[in-house]
This record gives C-alpha cells, structure tokens and sequence, in this order.
C-alpha cells in the first residue's frame, strides 16, 4: 500500500512544513553562514561594513601557540574521555548483563547520571574532588599537593574528564547493555561449555561481538567530547579552562572569544577549523577502524 | 565413559514447577534418548546435566561424583546445542579448537587435532571459512567437531537435528550413531521426534509434562507401553484409543456395538468397568468378521495405505496393503486381534499388565493374520 498522502494543493503541504523548515533556517544555516562570513572578514573596530581579509583570521589563529594548546587539551580530553567512557559503560554492562540475583536495580541506577546535566555534574564533582574538604584531602593531608586540580593543568584535565566519564558512562552503558543482550544466550552457554570463566567470555566471545557497537559509541564519544556542549558546561562550571589554560579545550576557548572578547571573526575561524577536525577523525574511523569490525 | 545418576531431582523456575522429581541412571557408554512433546521439560533436564541450569532439589551424579555445585566446564560434559550455536566471528577451526584453545593447548598440538577432527566430520575442506558461509548440514558438522575434539566423558545432544531437512536429518542420524560406536562416551540425546528416538536410542525415556512416562528399549517400549500417553506418542500413525466396557457377566469387552469375547478369568481379574483399549493400526487386519467401519478417508504411503475412519467417537485407523481396495464411503471390517490389544485404567492412565491371548490363543492369531494377507 502507497503511504504517501496526495495533496491537491501546494500551499497545505508547504505550511505543514513551514515552523520546521523556519527552525532549520533560523538556527542552523542562519548562523552557519554567519560563522562563515565572520571567519574571513573583519569588523571595522569603530563600526561599518565588514572587511573582507581573505584567510588572514586563520593566520592569526594557528600562530597562536595558545591555540595549539587547546587543540593539545582537547584531544586528550576526547581521547581520554571517550575510552573512560566506554570502558566503564562496557564493564557495568557486562556486570548487569550476567542477571546476577539483585542485579535489576543496577540497570536503573547506572543510567542515572546520564540524566543529570553537566554543568551540574562539575559543580558537584567540584566539591566531590576539592583538594581541601573532598575525597581527596586525607590523602592531600599526607601527602602535600599529591591532588589539586586548583594548581596544576593536568590534575585539572583528569578532574574534567572523570566529570565527563561519570556522566556519559550511563549512555555507553545502555547502548552496550542492549548490545550484550542481543547476543543469543547459547554463544555464552557454548563458551561456558569449552571452560571458559565469565572474564574468557567476555573477551572472546561478547566483546568482538559488540563490535559494531563500539565502533558507533567511539564515533559518538569522541564527536561529544570534542564539540559536545557538555564539554563546553563541564569545563566552564568545574575549571574555568584553567589553571594557566591546562583544560582549555577548543570549544570552550572558541566561546570565550566569542562571547567574553567579542572576537567573533576569530572564534568563527576556529569553529572552521575543528569542524574541520572531527571530519577528518571522523573519516579516519570509518577508513581505518570500521573496517576491522565484524556485522554478523 | 562416565556413568550418570539422576535422583530425585526437580526444578522450578520462580514458583512455577517444571520437573517433578526425576529418577534415572545411565550406565556408562550407553545411548539414551529423551523423549517427549514440545515444553516437557526434556531441554531443562539436559541442562542441569550440562551445569546450565541450577538444580533446585535432588542430585545430579557424573561417574559417583555429585555434580551440583560444578561449573559446567567442571562437569567433563560436551554439548550440541539445537541452533548449533556457533562463534560468529570465529572460522571454522577457531570454532572446533576453541575448547583447546581456553584449556591452553599448544598452537601445534591444537592444530592437529583440529584437522583430525574436522576429518572425522568431513570438513577438512572448509576450516577457514565462517560460520556464516556454511549450510545447515556443514554447521551441524561443526557444532559435532567442537563437542568431539574435547574428548568428553559425556555428549548431550538438544534436538540437534530439528533445523535440517528430512533427508539430511536421516544422514546425520546415522552418523551420530556411528559416531557413538567409535568414541563410547555416554551420549545423552534429546528430541521429540519418535522416529529418531526408535532409531537411535539404547535406552528410551519418555518424558511428560515433567515427569519420566517410561524407561526402557525402544522396542519394549513399543511393544508394551506403560502409559495411554506413551501409547500415543510412540509409532506413527499413532496407536488407537477407545473406550470399552469389561462385561464380566458374557466375558466379553464391548464397544461401539461389537463384542469381543474375552477369557472368562481375564474378565473377573479386570472386573466391571471402563477401561482404555489400544491397538496400533498395522496390527488391525482385514477379515470376514470382525468390527464394522466406515471408511472416511484414505492416506497412500506407497508401501501400503491408511485407512482413517471413527469408532466408538474416536478417530481410528488401520494400515493395510495395497491391494485392499476401499474408497471413502465403503465400509471395512477389520479384526483386531486380542494378542495386540494394550489395556489401560481409566483413572490413573496406566498401563493393565493383563495379556488377553494367552501364548496358545497367540498361535492361532498370528496365524489367522497370516490367512487374511
Ligand atoms: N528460563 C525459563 N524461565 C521460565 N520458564 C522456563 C524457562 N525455561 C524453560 N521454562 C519452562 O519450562 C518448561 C520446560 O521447558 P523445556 O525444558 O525447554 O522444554 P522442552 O525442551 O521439553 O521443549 C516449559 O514449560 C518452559 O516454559
Ligand atoms: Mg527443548
């Protein structure tokens, strides 16, 4: 049977779609080619039209070396944040998925946090992690400046990513739960037959086969951490980018720019350049890891 | 070669009972077979064997030794399961050398035995290939290989054979029983298909809604079925039922308006009431007298044909040869020798160890049988 309903008119169709094609218009490609026009003009200091400079914005951007400290700290960060991620949600999955008496609550429990939104994460891990009252201090008390995130840049990028794992362990978890349990009970029974532990199993039997699924979630992640606005609100709420730009990753160093320096032509500039970024990794993935994953 | 030992054992899964107390022994080296419709519990049993399942009261035994708390891979048990059950991701021999692989045999070792097994089920050709590249025969063949390789003391089979098709099904039938014969493990063989049960079996149990019906050799079982269940289940068409009343006074069973003149000692022992009457339909024989049916339809099997009609309210059929000519409509009269006749009790199901023609009546009605071929 043909789904399609057959308008007679052209202008009900059309007015159906309209609020939909207004969103798109109004907040996507509006400012898309804002983005683009700003990144290769500049705006006269003292006001009227536009300058146009050619790649000079760009120019200035990649000759700041605190511009390739951030593209530094954000690939960490990604990288760092999407394999926590993963690894953690694909641990508790494992966990849950061997239905173990009392397990049930646990499905619920570790999906929580995805719920909560980041900002509001950082804030608490904030007061979770503080070097002086948190869980850290007895081992602070020791040990003198063993953890503070307050003074050195990479305590702070580990507290960052812990934020940002805490939180998105729960998406990974549900995508690999749902994994796992689409793999038939009698592979798992099989393998238990061959004298395999539960650790055995996993590693040989469940984890090649979620496969595809983690190839979709390392995709995902590493878009999230990148660009994701959980990213931007982690940062902004738990470090402030700092101490001395050691968690200033791109995202939240393009809307600094933007919104506290007013320099839209060169925040415009970097937004290019790390769309830029996540295509190539993004076919990188597809090119390189897609390959080795097996679809039944 | 292990012996197994089954006692008392019963499972539940939440509150709902599914085995009531199972009891059983298998000797070592013996073929056995577990019978019984869809759901009865026949998987669940092989399971707790296996260590897949938990037990929940009783005792499982492998060679003396309680198994219940074992981990499957503890138990010296090897499984084939009904949808194989293969490594996706595996070839073919990473499938059969797994086993080996996990109990850390050396990668030379390994290798060898896995060409000497794949020789074994004739898939020397085919190691490198994909679960997924093979037919339903070749995964069978593998699914074999992996329980073979690791020389198990046990082989539980669950209803291996029900995705293959009919010829391929008879194929493997015999391989699994030549198999046997060359590797002596105790083969624990599930299915519900009677015809593979017959063929195959040493030792037939039939099982029913959780409990075993009956133990013994497929022909003894065929031969005198302990249960009206059994008595269906077993011999294809199946077994006839009817209902008849023992008249003690004529000494006679009558049913559907024919009376059957029975041993007067025999009528006293079985006393007035109804009972279940069997016969299997090649054991009906046409004859000048006998009981009157009328012919409802008829099923052509080459050999023979299948005359299906209704006595007494039940459906009723008889195998006769083909030159017995009948059409829909006709009517037929058949004899129904009182040495092939199975007594059953109304109440309890069972079987009444009662033989209505004693061995000199027995003569006289093989040969009565031979008279009317
Ligand atoms: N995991 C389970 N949870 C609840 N009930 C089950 C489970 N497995 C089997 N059963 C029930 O136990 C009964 C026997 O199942 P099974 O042993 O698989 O039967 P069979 O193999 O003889 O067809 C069925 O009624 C089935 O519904
Ligand atoms: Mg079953």
């Amino acid at each position: 049977m043909d789904k399609r309903a057959a308008f007679r008119s052209w202008w009900l169709p059309s007015l159906f779609a309209l609020p939909q094609i207004i969103l798109i218009l109004l907040f996507f490609y509006w400012p898309a080619v804002a983005v683009l026009r700003w990144a290769f003009t500049l705006e006269p200091p003292f006001g009227g039209a536009a300058e146009f400079v050619g790649f000079a914005n760009f120019k200035e951007v990649f000759a700041d070396p605190l511009y390739w400290n951030s593209v530094g700290v954000s690939l960490a960060f990604a990288l760092c944040g999407t394999l926590a991620t993963i690894f953690i949600g694909l641990v508790l999955a494992l966990a849950v998925d061997r239905q173990l008496p009392g397990s049930a609550p646990f499905r619920f429990l570790y999906i929580l946090p995805y719920a909560i939104a980041g900002p509001a994460a950082g804030m608490a891990f904030r007061f979770i992690l503080s070097p002086e009252r948190g869980l850290m201090a007895s081992v602070n008390a020791a040990f003198p400046d063993f953890w503070n995130p307050a003074k050195y840049g990479s305590h702070a990028l580990i507290l960052v990513i812990v934020v940002f794992a805490w939180k998105w362990a729960g998406y990974t978890f549900i995508f690999l739960l749902a994994g796992l349990q689409s793999v038939p009970r009698s592979l798992i029974e099989a393998a238990a037959m061959d004298g395999c532990g539960p650790i055995r199993r996993a590693v040989d039997i469940q984890i090649p086969l979620l496969a595809p699924t983690l190839f979709f979630l390392l995709v995902i992640m590493m878009t999230e951490g990148f660009v994701g606005a959980d990213t931007y609100g982690i940062v902004a709420r738990t470090t402030d980018g700092g101490p001395n730009h050691g968690t200033d990753v791109m995202v939240y160093r393009i809307v600094e720019e933007a919104f506290r320096g007013l320099n839209y032509s060169g925040a415009s500039a970097q937004s290019l350049v790390l769309i830029g970024l996540i295509m190539i990794f993004t076919f990188i993935q597809f090119r390189f890891i897609e390959r080795q994953v097996h679809y039944k | 070669m292990a012996d197994i030992a089954i006692r008392a054992v019963r499972k539940s899964y939440g509150k709902n009972p599914t085995l009531h107390g199972i009891d059983l022994a298998f000797a070592s080296g013996e073929f056995v077979v577990i019978l019984g419709p869809s759901g009865c519990g026949k998987s669940t049993l092989l399971r707790m064997i296996a260590g897949l399942e938990e037990i929940t009261s009783g005792e499982i035994a492998i060679n003396g030794k309680v198994v219940n708390r074992l981990e499957p891979r503890e138990r010296g048990c090897a499984m084939v399961f009904q949808n194989y059950a293969l490594y996706p991701h595996m070839t073919v021999a990473g499938n059969i050398g797994y086993a080996l692989k996990v109990a850390g045999v050396p990668k030379a070792e390994r290798l060898r035995r896995i060409e000497e097994t794949a020789k074994i089920v004739g898939l020397s050709d085919y190691l490198d290939r994909k679960p997924a590249a093979l037919s339903g025969g070749q995964r069978q063949r593998v699914a074999m290989a992996r329980a073979i390789i690791r020389e198990p003391n046990v082989f539980l089979f669950d209803e291996p054979l029900s995705n293959l098709d009919a010829k391929l099904r008879v194929t493997m039938r015999a391989e699994i029983r030549k198999l046997h014969q060359r590797l002596s493990a105790t083969s624990i063989f599930v299915t519900h298909d009677q015809v593979e049960a017959m063929t195959l079996a040493d030792k037939l149990v039939v099982m029913n809604k959780g409990v075993v019906e009956q133990v013994g050799q497929p022909l003894d079982i065929y031969h005198r079925p302990a249960s009206i269940f059994v008595a269906s289940f077993i011999g294809s068409p199946a077994m006839n039922l009817f209902d008849a009343a023992v008249d003690v006074d004529n000494a006679c069973l009558t049913f559907g308006g024919t009376k059957m003149v029975i041993d007067r000692a025999l009528a006293v022992r079985l006393g007035a009431r109804h009972i279940t009457v069997g016969i299997r339909p090649e054991q009906c024989v046409v004859a000048p007298e006998g009981v009157s049916i009328k012919v409802d339809f008829i099923e052509e099997l080459g050999s023979g044909r299948v005359i299906h009609s209704e006595l007494n309210g039940h459906p009723f059929a008889a195998t006769v040869d083909e030159h017995t000519r009948a059409r829909p409509g006709d009517r037929v009269t058949l004899e129904l020798p009182l040495a092939h006749l199975h007594l059953f009790d109304q109440e309890t199901g069972r079987r009444i160890e009662i033989d209505l023609a004693p061995r000199a009546a027995r003569n006289s009605a093989s040969q009565q049988t031979l008279q009317a071929v």
